[in-house]
């Protein structure tokens, strides 16, 4: 027994950072929009106490975490495969709840390259078109980065980017609106260290204030304190940007927003090329709705998106045999996560002191800063010395290679070393494989017995060259930093376990219905009233984290269903 | 001790404006003879601020220092003796045991963590993937543990001499140790990561006793802010839990 509910302007599905965008843009135009959230709400209220790292720690608890008792994702290397279950909730480190993963991400709020939006037209324009190798599922993104710039520049607004103009970095209309963290001595050693290399260290931008800062759509941040219990955690002063307190909040005021908590939605319905709304449980009592909706917004977690389509039997699943189909199409990621840790036995930081942001990036290799005529693979790389705050636990296997894990020895050498070391690590920008991709688990379900998101993923050598130059770069910085002992990293053959949380594609846009699932304004080709916004859109990953662009995207896609609404149709 | 401690208290408290708070936690500990952890104080002094007195003058005793889970005292001694050679006291200061660590694997194996409530369960299970509960890995672990030492030397594991225990440990980490259903580098790695939680994590699991593992490994805690220490040179901040953020 379903019971149908009254039609509303715009339905969207999860209220993380793309739901709230939705719900925000949407209800100050004046439309009506419902928000169905599976977790339950959050505010501003539930982010008090949140120091403790048990609780909410990465690798432990990890509470703001969605458990994957309920439903998770299988994963295999290759179609010769039976992809398994991650079971645990380290696996993908996916958020719950109102807010979703922008509760408690780090907040790393970077753009993607001209280089990126182009990155077929631009890579066979500089390097011809042999350099497209079969396995590659390059392709442009159907929009360029002056047309996503003011996207960016509004994203960058509402979080309240503070950052230092990347040197070697995009153009930008204009400055970040909040200063840039400040260098504790562990970071100004690393600046110092990679200026004297040549390289154009800079104080990468992130999503939490460092002043009192009202962004312009009224929300207010206070400043950041730099406690340490940052990413994984919620921010207790409201210094992080986090859409349960920044955005949700004032779409509620409008008069037009209502969050549905606990509210599961498992199918898109439609008829013909028209979605008619969502089928959702409430998961607290079994009920089952139908949402009508004159737009349907798929805002969720980007495999969720995903999925939703392929259970639905939206659009053509993509088919690795012969590269038909596109929905699954060009998964990737950033599991592929070098670092290297250098040790001091002369110097000791204030570790225990840092935010998700208190972080300095080089980028002189990142997309195609550098020619790739004589390299051996393509887009790049960026280096990054972090100080993310110490936590106790988390740190506690930094202790240098080959000395005991535990025991009297191990306890000296964790309680000599606990601020004596420096972690560097770096991500690379990965260049979609037609051989990763998304489907349905034939063997996994969710708890109401539908399918599970099975994740096809391994590296490719273009994959672990980039890793490779990772740690190249890394062991010359840790040198120039002038560590003591030095642990470099190594490249793994496989993903393991660890899925990140950078997931990306999966219903990527493009110029072209045969090989991409929607427009540059996240509108389905084949069903012009669902739009499909975030990371699964991205056709395949750039250097940096992927929220800033999602939400940039996001903004665009917002600004489509406004003029669907208005006049109907495509755009 | 409760000398010893307040000395080193201060020597940290150098130059910080010092809460009254924190004068009466450090009063307390004296009167107490530094037994008691703040996370009970604070405890009786956000629910219980009419009592307070009487938290002060009588003989405090740690009530959550029982058991919830184990039920043998046999595996509940095996579980402190392992534990206190992964972290083992020394000059240092203190180790598992005394940082009450076996309690707080005991707390949490009594929770939804044992059970491994937060999993996704659902068949076929591949090789290589167990079914085992963290609750069932640990006792197969631990009466293993036991069991070997009775079989070799004829005690139990836990009068055992130190680098017997070690001995049996480190084929346990290898995964040498045959534990039937349990893979033993499994359960090795599990019986780190619990006794490294129990000694870092906030007092109010029951570990991390009076803080203490937080002041040995010169971790300050859970601080409300380091806005005036964040371009600083590293120094020592006398530690703070939770609790105090109910007391403000």
């Amino acid at each position: 027994m379903v019971t149908k509910l009254p039609k509303v302007d715009v339905v969207t599905v999860g209220v993380g950072w793309m739901g709230a965008i939705v719900a925000l843009e949407l209800t100050k135009a004046g439309y009506k929009v419902v928000g169905l959230e599976r977790g339950k709400d959050r505010s501003i209220a539930d982010n008090l106490h949140q120091h403790d790292e048990l609780r909410y720690g990465y690798g432990l608890r990890a509470e703001l975490l969605r458990d994957p008792a309920k439903d998770t994702f299988t994963h295999r290397h290759n179609e010769n495969q039976s992809a398994r279950p991650f079971r645990s909730k380290m696996s993908v480190t996916m958020g719950v709840d109102v807010g979703g993963s922008g509760s408690h991400w780090q907040g790393q709020a970077i753009r993607f390259y001209p280089y990126d939006f182009e990155i077929r037209s631009k890579t066979i324009e500089r390097y011809g078109v042999g350099r497209i190798e079969n396995w590659m599922a390059l392709q442009d993104w159907g929009i360029t980065y002056d047309e996503i710039e003011p996207y960016y520049d509004k994203m960058e607004k509402t979080l309240g980017v503070s950052g230092e103009e990347d040197p070697v970095g995009v153009k930008r209309s204009n400055p970040y609106p909040n200063p840039p963290m400040p260098d504790t001595p562990l970071l100004k050693l690393f600046r110092e260290a990679a200026k004297s290399s040549g390289y154009h260290p800079f104080s990468s931008p992130g999503a939490i204030a460092t002043e009192s800062y009202k962004n312009p759509d009224g929300a207010q941040y206070g400043a950041c304190q730099y406690c340490a219990y940052c990413m994984f955690f919620s921010c207790e002063y409201g210094a992080k940007a986090d859409p349960a307190v920044h955005v949700v909040p004032l779409a509620k005021k409008t008069g037009n927003y209502e969050v549905r908590t606990h509210a599961y939605v498992k199918r898109i319905l439609y008829n013909g090329n028209k979605a008619t709304g969502v089928l959702y449980v409430d998961t607290q009592t079994g009920e089952e709705f139908e949402q009508p909706a004159e737009i349907v917004a798929l805002t969720a977690f980007q495999m969720n998106n995903v999925r939703l389509l392929l259970l639905s039997g939206i659009g053509k699943p993509y088919n690795p045999k012969n590269g038909t189909g596109v929905i699954g199409r060009n998964y990737t990621d950033h599991t592929l996560y070098p670092a290297s840790v250098g040790y001091f036995e002369d110097k000791k930081f204030n570790l225990y002191a840092g935010s998700g942001s208190n972080v300095i990036a080089v980028t002189d290799f990142a997309g195609d800063n550098v020619d790739h005529t004589k390299l051996d693979y393509l887009h790049g790389i960026q280096i990054t010395c972090s100080q993310l705050g110490l936590l106790p636990i988390g740190y506690y296997s930094t202790v240098p290679y080959g000395t005991p894990t535990w025991g009297k020895e191990f306890k000296k050498n964790l309680l000599h070393y606990t601020y004596r070391n420096v972690v560097l690590s770096g991500q690379i920008g990965f260049i979609p494989s037609k051989y990763n991709y998304l489907d349905l688990d034939p063997t996994y379900t969710d708890e109401y017995g539908d399918p599970l998101i099975r994740i096809t993923n391994d590296y490719t050598d273009n994959d672990k060259k980039l890793a490779q130059l990772v740690l190249d770069k890394q062991e010359e910085l840790l040198k120039a930093m002038g560590v003591d002992i030095l642990d470099k990293g190594i490249v793994p053959e496989h993903p393991h376990q660890f899925i990140g949380t950078h997931t990306a594609g999966g219903a990527i846009m493009g110029e072209d219905p045969e090989t991409s699932a929607v427009n540059s304004y996240m509108q389905m080709w084949d069903m012009d009233n669902l739009f499909v916004c975030g990371a699964s859109a991205f056709p395949h990953h750039g250097v940096g984290n992927p929220t800033n662009t999602a939400g940039a995207l996001t903004y665009r896609a917002a600004e489509g269903m406004i003029e669907y609404l208005k006049n109907g149709g495509s755009q | 001790m409760a000398k010893k401690e307040m000395n080193k208290d201060s020597s940290l408290n150098k130059g910080v404006p010092d809460s009254s708070r924190r004068k009466f936690l450090k009063n307390t500990g004296i009167v107490t003879g530094g037994v008691v952890g703040g996370a009970v104080l604070g405890g009786f002094l956000g629910t219980f601020s009419t009592t307070t007195k009487t938290a002060v003058t009588q003989k405090s005793v740690n009530y959550t220092e029982a058991l919830q889970f184990f039920k043998r005292k046999e595996d509940f001694d095996c579980l402190s003796a392992a534990s206190e050679s992964i972290f083992p006291e020394d000059e240092n200061g203190s180790g598992a045991i005394a940082l009450g660590v076996p309690y707080y694997i005991d707390k949490q194996l009594a929770g939804p963590w044992g059970k491994n409530a937060e999993e996704y369960r659902k068949f076929p299970f591949q090789e290589g993937e167990s079914l085992l509960t963290r609750v069932d890995i640990f006792m197969i672990g631990l009466r293993k543990l036991n069991e070997i030492s009775q079989l070799n030397k004829g005690v139990l594991f836990k009068d055992l001499t130190e680098e017997e225990k070690i001995r049996i440990l480190q084929d346990c980490e290898s995964g040498k140790l045959d534990m039937g259903k349990a893979n033993s580098a499994i359960f090795f790695s599990l019986l780190k990561q619990s006794t490294i939680e129990g000694c870092f994590s906030d007092p109010l699991y029951g570990g991390n006793k009076n803080m203490e593992g937080w002041k040995m490994r010169e971790f300050p805690g859970a601080q409300m802010s380091y806005i005036n220490e964040i371009k600083n040179d590293f120094k020592v901040i006398p530690p703070k839990s939770v609790s105090d953020h109910f007391n403000m």
